[in-house]
């Protein structure tokens, strides 16, 4: 355990991030593009729970509480807040590539367009 | 009234100037060509051309200003070539904005 | 009503959430009770904002602690932090406050004979009443999460709105990449937010405009909220998902939606001028506006000229008219850090940029739906099928004309009121941004020119021969703003007096935002 740096959830989510944008750049598919936005969205919650940890801290409940640090409890509540929004954003895109198939019969970004310039 | 840092502008005057102006416009029209009749002098003059109906006469959006955008040709196509409307070069422009905004933030500010 | 005035700011933000979801219940009461529900509530939402705006103009920032003892006690028992969720409403944030309450009135009052004909009406007003709530609650909130929360429920509410009519293709396309665009933008706007909590431990924005020191997470947070916002409001290059999303809406949501666009460039004024402040690089962060405001302002024009789709054409000039009020801002950020160019021509220019707000904010949404009134009648939004709608529909000819003169700043109406401003104070600044804007003006009016020809004058076509006027609750609402602009446009002295100058001094005085929040009293 004490190989690992203190840091390594902040790469984790760096690398999360980082594939989320090589998904959204490079896909042309549209379910992936939003498998993309999904891995963006688990890369920022990583980020924001992990920035609250304080090293060898308990949960910040004040019952029965051990001794020692506590970690943060706000980011946790931004990310459950976040994690909501997130499903819910999900779900309307997901209803509207239905709509889009059906529309245009394709699932690929430049073949289904209809509008440009 | 509003005042600028080198000027002013009051929009009633201008309104009323403007009033007296058409007046005066109005007043000399009135004391014009006593024979006009309404209608009959309007009439387009075809010289013996056939007349069109009014779809083909009426000019469309597509023509009008032709000869700007031809004049324009270099900066018009790289332009409506860029708006592709695929949704993954709207996100390159913006991991590319982020990317630049960031380089020239550092580079003139120091790290 | 002394309690309905302390209250105001969160019943602004509760009651279209509430009515909201009271809609479709009473809907199925019948149509005539639920739009007299819809407008009812708009109606009483804004005579709230309009007591609130007299009562910030009288007495200074108005500050809301949910859950405390009394609604100003921000710092409770002696603590150094301020705690709980505050709602800080000054006067640029009524200002903001005020077009939406009227725009979103408006829009109401239009849909009601707009929508008449399409199923599912009680979905459409929940939802017109959700993006309502959540701008409202973008404009007013006090904290950066908040300002995400609500930016997230505009987002989704927009994007349902604007695929309402999921029987076009295209309407669908358009809400798709309304919704992908907000996600990731969201996104990048919390990853600075979490950036900024982990080193000063506070998410309230007068913590932390006292706490900033501007080191390098700073200046990464900066970009990502910037760059965020930036692409929610449409500026170019970030533009390309505007004209594909706001032209297949219908009308009045459009209309609604570019007000939403300006409720994230206040977010933007916000971050820069009171969450930043001095500590930022004027210099640096006002030329990166100003090169963004140029660059929106020529693209966006030379793009509309080309174009011969009625919305799309509406939805180029929004873009391109955002430009100037991002040019007049950030004149007056880049010379915030120099106290006399400031006094002497960075306030005009930042007023000038705000005074564009609220006239873009009448004239656009007017535009908007006198092209939603040609799509109503003549079922077409393409304008080489269009011609000679001028013999039929004469008040919409009259309100196309009145919106046309003053978007393009002909004297007298209220467009030149402003743009002579931003001319004036910019020309100060570097002569060259002063020339890109008028010639920008200019090409505006030629390519409005282009539209009237093609749809009003002209003879009249066969086919168009038994269109009637637009009905008459669409006129009304069309009426409204156009009122508005013929009283911009008499009195520009007395709204700048009144609205535009607070909202100014509001803006550059950061020290008065923090002492409301830092200085609230303890009991």
């Amino acid at each position: 355990m004490e190989y690992i740096p203190l840091n390594f959830p902040f790469l984790a989510a760096a690398l999360l991030v980082g594939v989320s944008f090589y998904i959204m750049i490079f896909k042309r598919n549209l379910i992936k593009l939003i498998m993309g936005i999904a891995i963006l969205a688990s890369g920022v919650n990583l980020f924001l729970v992990s920035l609250g940890y304080r090293a060898g801290g308990n949960a910040p409940i004040y019952t029965d509480v051990p001794e020692g640090p506590m970690v943060l409890p706000v980011p946790q509540a931004l990310t459950l807040t976040s994690i909501v929004i997130n499903v819910a954003v999900l779900a309307l895109m997901l209803t509207m590539v239905i709509h889009i198939y059906r529309h245009t019969g394709s699932l690929d970004s430049e073949k289904s367009r209809k509008m440009k310039g | 009234m509003i005042e600028s840092p080198s000027g002013f502008w009051g929009p009633v005057v201008w309104i009323i100037a403007a009033i007296v102006a058409l007046l005066i416009a109005y007043f000399i029209q009135r004391r014009g060509e006593k024979a006009y009749k309404k209608g009959v002098q309007s009439e387009t003059f075809l010289m013996g051309n056939p007349k069109l109906s009014e779809g083909e006469t009426h000019v469309r959006a597509h023509n009008i200003y032709w000869g700007f955008f031809e004049g324009l040709k270099k900066y018009y196509v790289p332009t409506i070539t860029a708006h592709t409307g695929i949704i993954n070069d709207h996100l390159i422009w913006l991991i590319a904005s982020i990317a630049i905004v960031i380089i020239i933030l550092f580079v003139v500010g120091g790290i | 009503m002394d309690k309905l005035l302390t209250h105001s700011p969160i019943l602004i933000i509760v009651i279209p959430l509430v009515v909201a979801f009271l809609t479709p219940l009473i809907g199925r009461a019948g149509g005539k009770a639920r739009n007299v529900l819809v407008v009812a509530s708009l109606a009483f939402v804004e005579f709230l904002v309009i007591i609130l705006a007299r009562d910030i103009y009288l007495n200074g920032i108005h500050i809301y602690t949910l859950g405390a003892a009394s609604p100003e006690l921000t710092l409770p028992g002696g603590a150094m932090v301020p705690i709980r969720i505050i709602l800080e409403v000054d006067a640029m944030s009524i200002f903001m406050g005020i077009i939406w309450a009227t725009v979103s009135l408006t829009a109401a009052i239009y849909s009601i004979s707009h929508m008449a004909s399409e199923t599912g009406q009680n979905r459409f007003y929940a939802l017109l009443l959700l993006m309502v709530a959540g701008t409202f609650g973008m404009m007013f909130a006090g904290d950066l999460f908040n300002l995400f929360v609500f930016l997230e429920i505009a987002s989704i509410s927009g994007a349902a709105l604007i695929a309402f009519r999921t029987r076009f293709a295209d309407a669908v396309e358009g809400g798709f990449k309304y919704i992908v665009i907000s996600a990731v933008a969201g996104l990048i706007f919390l990853f600075g937010v979490g950036l900024l909590y982990a080193q000063y431990n506070s998410l309230n924005i007068g913590f932390l405009a006292n706490a900033m020191q501007y080191s390098t997470l700073d200046k990464i947070a900066l970009t990502l909220f910037l760059v965020a916002l930036t692409i929610k409001t449409g500026m170019v290059p970030l533009h390309m998902w505007y004209p594909d999303s706001y032209t297949v809406a219908p009308a009045n949501i459009t209309a609604m939606l570019v007000i939403t666009s300006h409720a994230c460039m206040y977010a933007v004024f916000r971050v820069c001028f009171t969450l930043y402040g001095i500590t930022l690089d004027p210099a640096t962060v006002g030329w990166i506006v100003i090169i963004i405001g140029l660059l929106t302002m020529f693209v966006g024009v030379t793009m509309a000229v080309f174009q011969t789709d009625v919305m799309r054409f509406m939805s180029y000039h929004a873009i391109s008219q955002m430009g100037y009020m991002w040019l007049g801002v950030g004149v007056g950020l880049a010379v915030l850090g120099n106290p006399g160019a400031l006094a002497t021509y960075g306030r005009a220019a930042i007023s000038g940029g705000i005074f564009h707000i609220l006239n873009h904010a009448m004239y656009k949404p007017l535009l908007f739906m006198t092209a939603g009134a040609l799509y109503h009648r003549t079922s077409t939004r393409d304008l080489n099928k269009m011609g000679g709608l001028g013999h039929n529909m004469k008040f919409t000819l009259i309100l196309y004309i009145i919106g046309t003169l003053s978007i393009a700043g002909i004297p007298p109406l209220n467009g030149f009121a402003s743009k002579f401003l931003i001319y004036e104070s910019v020309y100060q600044f570097n002569p060259i941004l002063a020339v890109i804007a008028m010639l920008v003006s200019i090409i505006t009016l030629a390519s409005f020119t282009k539209a009237f020809q093609s749809a009003f004058t002209g003879p009249q076509l066969p086919e168009y021969k038994d269109v009637k006027e637009v009905p008459k609750s669409m006129l009304i609402g069309m009426g409204i703003l156009a009122a508005g602009i013929i009283f911009t446009s008499i009195f520009p002295g007395l709204v700048l007096e009144r609205i535009v100058y607070p909202a100014t001094d509001a803006l550059i005085n950061q020290g008065a935002y923090i002492n409301a929040i830092m200085g609230g009293g303890t009991p």
